[in-house]
């Protein structure tokens, strides 16, 4: 019998219609537990660094988290792997919702998909039953009403669907994969099914989930339980409301826009509008906002309501989650909050991913207003002071590949190397490739800088959530916070948050030093994989201050819930492995050191030297060379040492550490 | 006639407050495993939710009798804008619909109140205060001796419905036999 994970993989060719159910190695969860852990082994061992995005060996793999489908709360993830077209590097975009439960009830813990369908199709998972179907009649339709139909045609009211729009159809770069008020958008999953022609991914399961020892799992969750009722009751003191409490940011819940509007850059990650939050727009804003939520919602067996359905004028009903409340209206400088509503809608039939895409319109408006673009790339584009239809046509243009569209649907960085004529310069908010948070601030954060440039999520929210933003300003916060800190690895952080100020020596850039930020990244960075493993919202664990699940309390869930003995240590170990395996693979398909870099204005204040000694530092830290990948002595201890073999193989290690010129360079 | 005291154990669902978490099946699936906790499955739970997103229909309904055979009509109840079709707000596991009923052996589930426990663990789970637990007394009129008949009538009758009367007296020649 198999605990918490089902055991069974779902391996589908969609090119000649083969489907196997394949048990797994039980020593594949013993090494890199589930979710993000054991996908990234799946792409390690099965797609050579050769593969491009859009080669029919781009494995594409939906998964569940080891405890999706237990009674952990909040555990509902599904993460997506596959090699990103935007970034040309192994992707884990993420969405909650229903659908991970309703694959492990089926049977499965992962779905993975190989080469490339003929024509639409879209898979039907019942239980034991799996096919293969035609979607050439659903071509061309959203990503929202397809999940309806596909639903309709099935007579499935309960089944759980994963679909693309037009968007991933057309193979837009930020396509995303939609699920009912969630999505997996980041870095082009969508792009990636359509190119395959998978539509949709349909599951209905009615199978158990087992637990190793439930009785020790529920007394757990009641420790949990209990945890979360005092957290929704008592919300931090002295930080911004929208980070006092559990949950992602509740942005269906709190109208209070003025720090969000007054902090973040409009239009093309430009300009900050430092008096923007008027009374008046308050106003507005407030009652727009509370006339067009109609509930607030959660995803699978989760407390929190970080959604909302969405009842807006002039707009079919959609559900809506988190922060594209406001990145469509910033990036387009639109003032009224309607606009957001509306677009959204339009944005999530087409399924496109709600941060990268508003980057995307707001760059083509500056290449035209900057002459890069001209007249006749915008024919037929509502006049510039009419900037609410303006991105309308923009974003239908893109999410179709039509004229201009087909250009920027590539991403600002791909889209600027095909224009040229200094378009590059434009494409300024990007890591990696990918764009980042529109976000421009002053002095240099060295905690940020680490966690921008290394961690292999590429995008915001990156690895943040368990340290505080910000130094308090006074003593008594400070006491006040690390009073009640059990999430802490160690007692050590309390020392480093009581001497932080947020001015003088104490301070940013220099304050957390290089070997404190070292440690406080790396606990941050490891509980975002951990989440990513096991298949549980960041917004309950690591994206959040002061959480309910910690590294304190997870390997207690794992072994009630699996039946392995799993100690503090030990899953630190596993997910180290995973971890460590994923930058190599990074590493393999050529990423290194010379990537690893913020945009270039994201502070105004820089430090070159220190951001070199940050860098170095963390990657001693972490076992890695100063290129940035994990040395032999690393992979050895982590039983990784076939990874060593083969970075040796290919020259990416030389003599188990650095290259040649870096070891000149140390010399 | 006599009157005796009678607890009505009532589950309040204030709908409005369900956020569709789903929760609550996750409970009381968990709880009627056997061992009890030892494994999670909503589609063997008592208690549903009956979800129509877009409509705002978010409605927790409990397992209520098992019933043979479908109504002639299907009931839809529009209040307040909301259609809630698909029989709405009926508990029975009936042969119109796969719900309230155990996928592997599609035998009838039934709302038990988690007989034994200080109250139902849906209602301990949900955490939005959809599911709020009640007891009160009740005096009833102690059933007389032709009302047990009748009762005991009916229930024979049904499982001799189900069964036949052959395995019904089977059935009881075996307990005879035992006891």
């Amino acid at each position: 019998m198999r605990y918490a994970e089902m055991g069974y993989h779902l391996e589908v060719d969609v090119a000649t219609g083969n489907i196997e159910k394949v048990e797994t190695d039980p020593k594949l969860t013993e090494l890199y537990l589930g979710g993000l852990g054991s996908s990234v082994k799946l792409h390690w061992d099965r797609v050579p660094p050769e593969v491009k995005p859009f080669d029919d060996e781009n494995m594409l793999i939906f998964s569940g988290g080891l405890l999706c489908g237990t009674p952990a709360f909040s555990a509902n993830r599904t993460v997506v792997t596959f090699i990103s077209p935007q970034s040309e590097l192994l992707a884990y975009p993420m969405m909650g919702g229903f659908w991970s439960a309703e694959l492990k009830h089926a049977g499965y813990d992962k779905i993975i998909f190989n080469n490339k369908s003929p024509e639409l199709i879209y898979l039907w998972v019942k239980d034991d039953k799996v096919e293969i179907r035609d979607a050439r009649h659903l071509a061309g339709k959203g990503a929202l009403e397809v999940q309806d139909l596909i639903r309709d045609e099935l007579n499935e009211p309960n089944a759980q669907v994963a679909a693309i729009g037009q968007a991933g159809e057309s193979r837009c770069f930020t396509a995303s994969i939609e699920q009912g008020r969630s999505s997996a958008s980041r870095l082009g999953g969508g792009a990636i099914m359509g190119d395959k022609k998978i539509k949709a991914v349909a599951v209905r399961g009615t199978g158990d989930v087992h637990l190793a020892d439930g009785a020790k799992f529920f007394e757990l969750m009641e420790e949990v339980k209990d945890y979360i009722n005092f957290r929704n009751t008592n919300p931090i003191p002295d930080v911004m409301t929208i980070l006092s409490g559990i949950g992602s940011p509740q942005e269906m819940v709190h109208t209070d826009e003025k720090w969000h509007t007054e902090s973040f850059a409009w239009g093309n990650a430009r300009n900050r509008r430092k008096s923007f939050w008027t009374e008046d727009i308050e106003k507005s804003w407030t009652s727009t906002q509370i006339g067009a939520i109609k509930r607030l919602i959660s995803c699978y067996n989760c407390p929190q309501h970080c959604g909302a359905l969405i009842d807006a004028p002039d707009v079919p009903r959609y559900m809506m989650k988190c922060f594209s409340k406001l990145t469509y209206g910033m990036a387009a400088y639109v003032d009224n909050l309607d606009f957001s509503f509306n677009i959204v809608q339009k944005a999530q039939e087409y399924g496109v991913d709600g941060f990268s895409t508003p980057q995307i319109l707001a760059f083509a408006v500056e290449l035209k207003e900057n002459g890069i673009l001209t007249d006749k790339d915008f024919e037929g584009c509502p006049p510039d002071e009419d900037k609410e239809g303006r991105f309308m046509w923009l974003l239908d243009r893109l999410a179709h590949r039509e004229g201009i569209g087909d250009i920027i649907a590539d991403g600002t960085y791909w889209a600027a190397k095909r224009i040229g004529n200094g378009a590059e310069e434009y494409a300024h908010n990007n890591i990696k490739k990918h764009e980042q948070l529109p976000i421009k601030l002053g002095m240099l954060d060295p905690l940020y800088y680490l966690m921008y440039t290394t961690n292999e999520k590429i995008s915001i929210t990156q690895i943040e959530g368990n340290w505080p933003q910000a130094a308090f300003p006074k003593m008594e916060q400070r006491e006040r916070f690390v009073e009640d800190w059990p999430q802490l690895p160690d007692d050590k952080f309390k020392q480093w948050l009581l001497d932080w100020e947020p001015r003088g020596e104490k301070s940013n850039p220099h304050f957390p030093t290089p070997p404190i930020c070292s440690e406080i990244v790396d606990w941050m960075e490891m509980l975002h994989n951990i989440d990513d493993a096991l298949g549980l919202c960041a917004g309950m664990a690591s994206f959040c201050l002061k959480p309910p699940y910690h590294i304190n309390n997870y390997h207690k869930l794992v072994s009630a819930a699996t039946g392995m003995d799993v100690d503090q240590e030990e899953l630190k170990r596993k997910v180290n492995r995973s971890r460590n395996l994923h930058r190599a693979l990074n590493n393999r398909r050529g990423m290194s050191r010379k990537d690893e870099k913020p945009p270039k204005d994201h502070w105004r204040h820089r430090f070159p030297e220190l951001e070199e000694e940050l860098l170095t530092t963390y990657y001693t830290y972490k076992g890695w060379n100063h290129d940035g990948i994990p040395t032999r002595e690393r992979l050895h201890e982590l039983d990784l040492d076939y990874v060593a073999d083969d970075l040796e193989q290919r020259g990416i290690l030389i003599n188990g550490e650095g290259q040649e010129d870096h070891q000149e360079h140390q010399g | 006639m006599a009157k005796v005291k009678k607890i009505i154990k009532n589950i309040k669902v204030d709908a409005d407050r369900c956020s569709g978490c789903r929760g609550c099946e996750i409970a009381c699936s968990a709880f009627h495993a056997e061992p009890k906790y030892s494994s999670v499955n909503p589609a063997r739970s008592r208690v549903r939710v009956i979800t129509h997103r877009l409509q705002d229909i978010w409605l927790p309904v409990f397992a209520g009798e098992y019933t043979p055979t479908e109504c002639a009509g299907r009931d839809i109840y529009t209040i307040d804008g909301k259609d809630y079709d698909e029989c709405g707000f009926c508990r029975a596991a009936c042969p119109s619909r796969d719900m309230f009923k155990e996928p592997d052996s599609g035998l009838p589930l039934k709302c038990d109140m988690c007989e034994g426990e200080d109250e139902p663990l849906c209602v301990k789970w949900c955490l939005d205060g959809v599911l709020v637990y009640e007891e009160r007394e009740v005096w009833v009129e102690e059933d007389s001796e032709e009302k047990k008949q009748e009762e005991l009538d009916i229930g024979l009758g049904s499982l001799a419905d189900k069964f036949g009367l052959n395995q019904l007296k089977d059935a009881m020649a075996r307990m005879t036999t035992k006891e």
